[in-house]
């Protein structure tokens, strides 16, 4: 059980922060109104947890690098609340394609992460 | 400095999810994801709250606003995790169930993070203004 913990808050402690340094690196260099990072790590994330499962490592590295690190990495949260900030600003639009892109795409990509996962 | 902090917070938010799919695995038998739906409904009400009535204190404390937005709630709730396991609804046929967890999803997270940002925002701003 400790060991258990472990692995979560490890994997939890540096998807947290890649999650951020990748987020903090798209503000300085970028300025557009949509919510790149957040859609970028979501996808990624959806990918590589998908291929974790589709391999079916041992339940010690899925804790690790799944309910951990990728947990982490990814987010529901944020990407929620830029929905309501981009609707409050009137930007339905972007707000339309976001989330569009967001459920299509990442739903089909953790289906082709477990699928290549399997092969 | 900032990353240490969304790093350590981070490491709560992952473990308070961990936890929660643990306590719900004892009462929960069903197909449906409802450890993760709760955790992701949970985490976008605070965000939105946070975000909306605790902007103030970003300048103050801006590695404590960091750790518990970005690393906190930001790991508590989870999309990867929501994208595999309806996958795994859909590769299970249960598309009835798969259909209703998107839905939920979709729906739900916009309205708690409304609340959050919005009404609560509001409410409280009518409340402190007598």
């Amino acid at each position: 059980m400790i060991l258990n913990v472990a692995l979560v808050a490890i994997g939890g402690f540096f998807g947290a922060i890649s999650r951020f340094g990748i987020s903090y690196w798209y503000k300085k260099h970028f300025s557009t109104s949509f919510p790149f990072a957040t859609l970028f790590v979501n996808l990624l994330g959806a990918f590589l947890l998908g291929f974790i499962i589709g391999k079916g490592i041992d339940q010690h590295w899925q804790l690790l690098l799944g309910t951990g690190f990728m947990g982490a990495f990814t987010t529901f949260s944020t990407f929620k609340l830029e929905n309501i900030q981009l609707f409050v600003h009137g930007k339905r639009k972007i707000l339309g394609l976001y989330l569009g892109v967001s459920y299509t795409f990442g739903i089909l990509l953790a289906f082709l992460g477990m699928r290549l996962g399997g092969l | 400095m900032v990353y240490v902090s969304v790093g350590l917070f981070g490491v709560i938010g992952a473990l308070l999810r961990y936890f929660l799919g643990l306590s719900i695995h004892h009462i929960w038998h069903q197909s449906f994801p409802l450890a993760t739906l709760l955790a992701n409904l949970i985490g976008c009400f605070l965000l939105g709250w946070i975000t909306a009535y605790l902007s103030h204190l970003n300048k103050l404390y801006p590695y404590l606003m960091a750790g518990i937005g970005s690393g906190l709630i930001g790991s508590f709730t989870t999309f990867s995790t929501f994208s595999v396991e309806t996958v795994k609804l859909i590769q299970a046929s249960n598309w009835g169930t798969a259909i209703l967890y998107v839905l939920i999803s979709f729906w739900g997270g916009l309205w708690a993070a409304w609340m959050g940002y919005v009404f609560l925002a509001k409410k409280q701003e009518r409340g402190s203004n007598g």
